[in-house]
């Protein structure tokens, strides 16, 4: 891939810095996401929440509902891939949507290698639950990272533990004297060069989201104040009682995340929030932060 | 424009998109700056830039807390605005197909008018109302300007399209001058406003930028 594309990718993820990207099922669902100011619509065919309830293997979506979805709104399209299915990312590709979530919420399809990134065109987000892992997929190509949190959940306590871990291995990071920069790169498996620049800059050098359980105004803002710079809801808002209701809210606490006034007023009478599960009573096999190494 | 209330400061709508980025760009050319979130920021602003984003978004966040009402009456009172690329679908008069927002310049424009980010790109051109040399330009899913009313001068226009534009009180770029290293169209619209920059026409490169530099003012601690 060329270096001005990639750059191009990671600059298109900046465009969407301090927004709300939105899981649609439907057409009609992208162009509700639309009206409420998302940034950007992920494309599928179930939300984390169903995928989690039904089992069974999860593929990536029927383009011919991304293509739908795609002609239905304006704003940027993704959808998933396998996480290892470089065939799943070449169809989305040819379909010319706007990013690929190679997304541990579907099965992966191979359990060594994520997809060699560098060599598409088309951006790609992936999640991260610590730096180690955030520079591993930026190494292999990835312009855009978000935490992995619990996805269909509804509880924001993984996506918090991922985005602080994260903080806090930057901050040792950035504290660290030249001599101890090789050691802590080969112990959290991250590419030396990017420990360089993630040491220069205090953070990861491409934007960064939080996903992964964000059910209610009040965790998007979590998030945005824990350093995210914009915010993925996934089964948050089509699995509330009032989707509309609560996308609005979400994207407002997104843009006002450090005005606890304005928190108050967007939080009030929006309705059930989606049914919520404690992670820590899943099996570890239930638990898709784990897919992706 | 009324000199007791220009304070000198150029502000950056800071509800979504490229806020950090186009402050780093106020910075390097050594232009006073603040994100405005709020009403009451708008005070005693020279100028602000309306940055790129996703439009609907943003013409959502505006509509809510009162920030679009205050901007035209900012506007009225000779705040310059500069949309660039979502900004300036929210300026135009005209937007093909949907309704307009601010309808503040008489341009026509077309969202995301090239296809989807496969079709982004950089290109270099010579806009020379704006600096002598070409500038790097940067194209982010962007709309076209398809139409300038009268009034409305054509600061660059390339392959069938207006690329940039604008009137006495607000200049539109579908492009992204600050995912460039060129500071030239910052300089441009600081001059616009009435504030003193350097006296210079060339591209304005800053050695000194990296694709990374917005980092510096980004939310983290």
């Amino acid at each position: 891939m060329a270096e001005n594309r990639y750059l191009l990718n990671a600059q298109l993820a900046q465009m969407l810095k301090g927004g709300v990207i939105m899981d649609v099922v439907t057409v009609e669902q992208a162009q509700i996401a639309q009206e409420a100011g998302a940034v950007a619509v992920m494309a599928l065919e179930r939300v984390p929440a169903d995928i989690r309830k039904q089992g069974g293997v999860a593929r990536m979506s029927d383009p011919g509902l991304i293509k739908a979805i795609k002609e239905a709104v304006t704003i940027p399209v993704m959808a998933k891939a396998r996480i290892g299915h470089f065939v799943e990312a070449q169809i989305l590709q040819a379909l010319k949507i706007d990013y690929i979530d190679e997304s541990e919420v579907l099965t992966p399809a191979d359990e060594e290698c994520h997809i060699d990134k560098s060599q598409f065109a088309i951006p790609f987000v992936c999640g991260a639950r610590n730096l180690g892992e955030a520079a591993r997929r930026i190494a292999e190509g990835a312009a855009m990272i978000r935490t992995k949190g619990e996805a269909g959940t509804g509880n924001v306590v993984e996506a918090v533990r991922h985005m602080r871990t994260m903080n806090r291995e930057i901050r040792q990071l950035a504290a660290m004297p030249a001599e101890e920069i090789m050691i802590f790169a080969k112990a959290n498996g991250i590419p030396y060069e990017l420990a360089l620049e993630i040491k220069k800059l205090g953070r990861l050098p491409v934007v960064n989201f939080a996903a992964g359980g964000i059910a209610t105004p009040a965790d998007a803002a979590l998030m945005m104040q824990l350093g995210c710079d914009g915010v993925f809801v996934g089964s948050g808002i089509f699995k509330s009682s009032d989707p509309t209701l609560r996308a609005r809210a979400i994207v407002k606490a997104t843009a006002y995340y450090n005005d606890p006034a304005k928190l108050l007023e967007v939080s009030m009478d929006l309705g059930e929030p989606m049914a919520g599960l404690d992670v820590a009573t899943l099996p570890s096999t239930e638990r898709l932060a784990s897919r992706g190494w | 424009m009324s000199g007791l209330s220009n304070s000198g400061v150029i502000g950056v709508l800071d509800l979504q998109g490229g806020v950090q980025e186009h402050l780093d760009h106020l910075q390097r050319l050594g232009v006073a700056s603040r994100p405005v979130k709020r009403a009451e920021e708008l005070a005693a602003l020279a100028g602000l830039i309306i940055p790129g984003g996703e439009s609907t978004c943003l013409s959502r966040l505006l509509t809510i807390f009162g920030l679009r009402e205050a901007i035209e009456e900012r506007w009225r009172q000779g705040l310059q605005l500069w949309g660039t690329c979502a900004g300036a679908i929210l300026l135009a008069r005209e937007n093909a197909g949907e309704t307009p927002f601010f309808g503040l310049i008489d341009i026509t424009v077309s969202r995301n008018a090239f296809g989807s980010q496969m079709d982004s790109f950089n290109c270099e051109a010579l806009a020379p109302a704006v600096a002598r040399e070409p500038i790097p330009l940067t194209f982010i899913r962007a709309p076209k300007i398809l139409r300038a009313g009268p009034g409305v001068r054509v600061l660059l226009e390339l392959d069938g399209y207006i690329a940039a534009a604008e009137d006495d009180r607000a200049l539109v770029t579908i492009f992204h001058p600050e995912l460039t290293p060129s500071l030239a169209f910052h300089r441009y619209f600081a001059r616009k406003c009435g504030l003193r920059v350097a006296e210079a026409d060339d591209a304005a490169l800053d050695p000194a930028w990296t694709p990374q530099s917005w980092t510096r003012f980004s939310y983290h601690s």
